[in-house]
Order: structure tokens, then C-alpha cells, then sequence
């Protein structure tokens, strides 16, 4: 059976808080959009325009209010916590701006933390998995040193380490070098860039920066909650 | 991180181990509790066992006596009727009733006894005596009698006596003097004194003397007969019930030890209810603080909680990690707690003696009350994380994840 080739699809997504209530906003009017496999796509718009609301639609932390929102071809709608859960888990990998490690867990283990989830235990498949990608992020010799000892550029290639250790469909960074020196953050760039060719996986990167934004094959702009401009890089 | 360890101890250890300040005051916390109720528990069992040796010491666990005698009018318009004085009788069939009573398995020893009231002359001395006629070797297995021996042996052939040493002190006799019994019935008997006994209480040493269950029976004009049965039971805390039925089936007055020691008895239940009350609301403050540690590190760890959701990690999974954290510090607050309360006995041991030096009773830290305590702790630790567990796994990850 042949993959599909949109690994996200979006249609009419609306999603407002507080509904019911006076106070009721809607944050996202009827956004349509599509990723296909291997596509390393920047979500940009200003602050408050819903990127982030849109990637935790997508990263299926929270639920649409109406729309169909689909991850690998299969339908989230009607999906109980449990089911969200285990989509979650398999299919998309987080890179958070604040890296957001577990500070208790070696890095080896923080890598480790999605197939942990899954399986309920640690086996050595896992750990030999985990500590492959760490050597791929250039952290082979720290894989034992706790997460809250690594620097911000190190904590970040740990958490990519991390996005990927499930093998996923598409990884979502918010914000992935907000919080790193210019160095770090090409080194951040460049390595995700690597991962989607080399293993096709899909990225989607939220940023703020025009310079890292002018850097991927595809530009979706948000502004006010409506896809305004998607364009993608020629040359 | 060991290999057969699920995800649940990985984390809750993890977590425990990284807020090592917080889990080391709630573990003291706990132990404390537990070791307050450990201590309590050993301390009562092996204080109530004490006055309970003491008290049974010297008396039967249930006394069989003949029943009442009462006035029966010989005309129905009688008027008044006066109570009637009740004398020493013998037991009747109290062979076939002996019998009887040790084939029954609840109890352990039946001792017929001839007792009544005598005086003890020598000299110019003249007491006022308890005469108790006894079988030895039946009567030694419901009251020590053998091991209260302070001076000569318990031989109580015809013409020979033991007798009490504070009785002796005031006659002025010893082991092999002579001993004049009066009874009440006019007869009289010079006994020789074979031994001195102690039972450690001075109301029971002064006025018992004891002699062979026959010469008895001659002094009080009982013969062939005896005044009650005294008998040891296997489980001595039934005593109130096995007398009820006894009366019921032999129609004699039976005394068990728990009605002639109505107050001391009292006392007791009420020390053990008192000490569970005590043992509830320790519990239940160290249910309070493992639960408010617990709430707390929900609140410091929102964010973890909500990477954990991100990567995958099920509700369930997470609240298992919390009840689990709520657990391990109940087992392992019970355990530091078991070994507080060994070190507290160790010591009251030492500080709590006799006058002689000897300890004043024998307490020890049994292994079940070890056992159960850290079972009941670790159970009070998962039930007090629930609500803490039930908030960090409805939390919501996006909230979480900003926060």
C-alpha cells in the first residue's frame, strides 16, 4: 500500500475559546492547507495572527471547533484522548522553543521518552535507536549527562533527537532558535534541514525570523487567523 | 534506568529523586507517623500482655462453684422471705463434670480445689488464713505455683503446708516448723511447712496456705468433696463466653476472669480503643502531607507533565507515576519509620527498668507489625496521591506546555 502523500490536510479548520459564553472569539477562521511528504514549510505571521493555536490543532493537543483535520490520511474527528494520545506519539515529533526537556532524565532517556510512552518500557532497541540519533546530532559523547547540565544549543539538538526518535510523519517546531546565539541556531537549522532530506521527513517551523523563513521551501503566512500567502521558494 | 522497569517507576522515581528536598522532609514526615504508631502498638501489646501475666498470675480464668441456694417458700402466702445464708457445700458429680470439662479442647487444665476459712496458730501468733486444698500437678498448670517457690519445694503430702511468705514473716516460721490449722468446723490439724511461695502481690501471699486437696477436705468437712473448679483456658479472652456456656450446661455458678475483673478489663478495651483512635489520626495527617507534597509538585511539574503529554505519555500513565510517587514514599517512610520506633524501644528499654535493673516488661518489634504497618503506609500513600494524580493527568498540555 502506497503512503499518501499529503501528510497533513486541513479543510475548513475553525476554532474559537470560550464558546457559548459572551466572550466567545474565534481565532482561526476556516484555514485549508496541505503538507506533503517531505515538504520543510515556514508557518510565519505576527504575534497573535494563530500560528500557535494552528500548531496545536495540528500537533493534535487541542481540538478544532469544526473542520476536518487529517494526519497521514486518517481523520482525528470523533478520536477519543486515549486514541489523540497514541496519534500523537507515532506520528509527530515536538521541537518546542523553550526546548522543554524532562531536566530529571538524562539526555539518552529524554530521546527515549516517545517509544517509552508507547511501549511502557525501556528495551534495547530503543536505547541503541536513542543513542544512534544522539550521535546523528553530534551529542554521541553526552548521551548520559542529565538534560538540565546541557547548554541551549545542545538541549535543542537533543529535543530534534527526540521529535525523530518515533520515526514520525512530520515534525512541528515552534519557534526552534528563538532562544539560541546565531551560531547554535544555523546549527539547529541546518540540521533539521539534513533530516527532511535525508529521511524525507515533513517539517513545519514556526518563526519569526525572515532570514531562517527565506531559508525553507515554502512560506505560509498567517494573519488573523486566515492563510493570507503560501508561497513557495523558486530557484 | 533498569530494563524491566515500565515507564510509571522510571518517572515517579525520577521525579523523587530530582525534588530530593521535598522527599526527604515528607519521608521523615511519614516515618515519623508510622514510628509514633509502631512504637504505640509494641509499647501497648507488650504492657497489656504484662498486667495480664500479672493479673492471671494468680487467679483461674474461670472458677466453677456450686450454684446459689435460695429460700424456696413452703406456702404461697409465705410474706416476706429472708436470704438464705449460703454455707460451703461441695460441688455435686464433680468427678463426672472434671471429666467432662477436660475433654473439651478450648480448655487447657481443670483443677479441683477445697477451700474455706481456717485460722493459723503458732505460738501466740493467730491469723486468719485461706485454706485452699490443690491437686499440685494439676493446679501448677493454671497458676505457677511451682515457679513462686522462694524457699523449700511444693510438696504437699498429708501433713504438710506451703504458705505464703509474708504469712510466714508474721507467724515467725520457716521451712520444716510446725503450723496449727483451726478450721471453722471445729476440726484441727498440725501441718508441717514445706515450702514459701511469692506471687508477687502481697493481698494473695498473706492469707493462703496451702495443702494436699484431702487434707483439706477433712479440716472444712467436705470429704470426698470439693468447693469449686478452677480452670485455664486456651484462649483466655473467650473466658466470658465459655462461662456463660458452662452455667448453661451445668448448672453451676461460673466466674469468668474478665467479670471478676470488670474494671481491669474496661481498662484495657479502652486503652486499645483509645490507641486506634490515635493510630486513625496519625494516619490520617500523614495521608494530609503526602497528598499536599504531592498537590504541590503537580503544580512545580505542570510543564514536564505537559512535554510527557506531548511525547505521547497517556493520562493513565501519568496518573499511575503520581499514585506511584504517593506509594513508594508511604513504603519507604514506614520502613525509616519501623526503624525510629526499634531505636525508641531500644531506648525505653533501657531508661524504663525495675528498682533491681531488670526491664520492667519484655517489648518487642514484631515482624507482622512491621509488615503490616509498611503495607498499610504504602496503601494511605496511593490513596492520599489520588487527587493529586486525578489533577496532573486532566491537565491540559497546551495550557501546561506555555505555562
Amino acid at each position: 500500500m502506497a503512503e499518501p502523500a499529503a501528510v497533513l490536510e486541513l479543510a475548513g479548520i475553525h476554532k474559537s475559546y470560550g464558546r457559548g459564553s459572551s466572550l466567545e472569539v474565534e481565532v482561526l477562521h476556516g484555514i485549508e492547507l496541505s503538507l506533503l511528504r517531505g515538504e520543510f514549510a515556514a508557518l510565519i505571521g505576527p504575534s497573535g495572527s494563530g500560528k500557535s493555536t494552528l500548531l496545536n490543532l495540528i500537533g493534535l493537543l487541542d481540538r478544532p471547533s469544526s473542520g476536518h483535520l487529517a494526519i497521514d490520511g486518517a481523520a482525528t474527528a470523533g478520536l477519543d484522548d486515549r486514541a489523540l494520545t497514541r496519534l500523537r506519539g507515532r506520528r509527530i515529533g515536538f521541537v518546542f522553543q523553550h526546548h522543554l526537556l524532562i531536566p530529571a532524565f538524562t539526555a539518552l532517556e529524554n530521546v527515549m521518552l516517545p517509544m517509552l510512552a508507547a511501549r511502557g518500557r525501556p528495551d534495547g532497541e530503543m536505547r541503541q535507536r536513542a543513542s544512534d540519533l544522539l550521535s546523528q546530532v553530534g551529542l554521541g559523547e553526552r548521551q548520559h549527562h542529565p538534560a538540565s547540565q546541557l547548554s541551549g544549543g545542545q538541549q535543542q539538538r537533543v529535543a530534534i533527537a527526540r521529535a525523530l526518535v518515533m520515526r514520525p510523519s512530520l515534525v512541528l517546531a515552534d519557534e526552534p532558535t528563538g532562544n539560541l546565539d546565531t551560531q547554535s541556531a544555523d546549527g539547529v537549522f541546518a540540521l533539521m534541514r539534513t533530516i527532511n532530506e535525508q529521511q524525507g521527513t515533513s517539517f513545519l517551523v514556526v518563526t519569526h525570523d525572515p532570514r531562517l523563513a527565506g531559508r525553507c521551501d515554502r512560506q505560509i503566512e498567517l494573519v488573523d487567523g486566515r492563510i493570507v500567502a503560501d508561497t513557495q521558494r523558486t530557484g | 534506568m533498569h530494563p524491566w522497569l515500565p515507564f510509571e517507576w522510571i518517572a515517579a522515581t525520577r521525579f523523587l529523586r530530582e525534588g530530593r528536598m521535598q522527599s526527604l522532609l515528607i519521608i521523615v514526615g511519614v516515618g515519623v507517623g508510622v514510628s509514633v504508631i509502631v512504637f504505640m502498638s509494641a509499647l501497648l501489646t507488650g504492657l497489656q500482655g504484662n498486667l495480664l501475666k500479672r493479673t492471671l498470675s494468680s487467679q483461674a480464668h474461670i472458677v466453677l462453684l456450686p450454684p446459689e441456694e435460695i429460700a424456696r417458700p413452703q406456702r404461697a402466702d409465705a410474706g416476706v422471705l429472708q436470704k438464705q445464708a449460703q454455707r460451703l457445700r461441695s460441688i455435686d458429680q464433680w468427678q463426672n463434670i472434671r471429666a467432662r470439662l477436660a475433654a473439651m479442647p478450648e480448655i487447657a487444665a481443670v483443677s479441683p480445689v477445697a477451700s474455706g476459712p481456717a485460722f493459723a496458730v503458732r505460738g501466740e501468733a493467730n491469723k486468719s488464713v485461706t485454706l485452699l486444698g490443690i491437686e499440685p500437678a494439676h493446679y501448677t498448670r493454671i497458676i505457677a505455683l511451682d515457679e513462686k517457690i522462694v524457699a523449700g519445694s511444693l510438696r504437699l503430702n498429708a501433713g504438710e503446708a506451703v504458705i505464703g511468705n509474708e504469712l510466714a514473716r508474721e507467724l515467725g516460721a520457716g521451712v520444716g516448723d510446725k503450723l496449727r490449722l483451726n478450721s471453722a468446723s471445729g476440726a484441727t490439724d498440725t501441718l508441717t511447712i514445706t515450702g514459701l511461695f511469692d506471687l508477687g502481690n502481697k493481698g494473695v501471699n498473706a492469707p493462703n496456705v496451702y495443702v494436699g486437696l484431702r487434707t483439706a477436705q477433712t479440716l472444712l468437712d467436705l470429704v470426698g468433696g470439693v468447693s469449686s473448679i478452677d480452670l485455664g483456658l486456651v484462649d483466655i479472652y473467650s473466658a466470658e463466653t465459655i462461662a456463660r456456656r458452662l452455667t448453661a450446661e451445668t448448672g453451676l455458678q461460673a466466674d469468668s476472669w474478665i467479670k471478676t475483673n470488670a474494671q481491669f478489663f474496661t481498662a484495657l478495651t479502652s486503652q486499645k480503643v483509645s490507641s486506634n483512635v490515635i493510630r486513625f489520626f496519625v494516619g490520617l495527617s500523614v495521608a494530609f502531607g503526602i497528598a499536599s507534597v504531592l498537590v504541590v509538585s503537580v503544580v512545580q511539574r505542570a510543564r514536564e507533565i505537559g512535554i510527557l503529554r506531548a511525547m505521547g505519555t497517556t493520562r493513565g500513565q501519568i496518573l499511575r507515576t503520581f499514585l506511584l510517587q504517593g506509594g513508594i514514599v508511604g513504603l519507604c517512610g514506614s520502613l525509616l519509620g519501623s526503624l525510629l520506633a526499634w531505636l525508641f524501644l531500644s531506648l525505653w528499654q533501657t531508661l524504663a527498668r525495675n528498682p533491681d535493673g531488670t526491664p520492667m516488661f519484655a517489648i518487642t518489634v514484631e515482624l507482622w507489625l512491621v509488615l503490616v504497618s509498611a503495607a498499610g503506609a504504602t496503601l494511605v500513600g496511593i490513596l492520599a496521591a489520588f487527587i493529586p494524580a486525578r489533577r496532573a493527568a486532566a491537565l491540559d498540555p497546551v495550557v501546561a506546555i506555555r505555562g
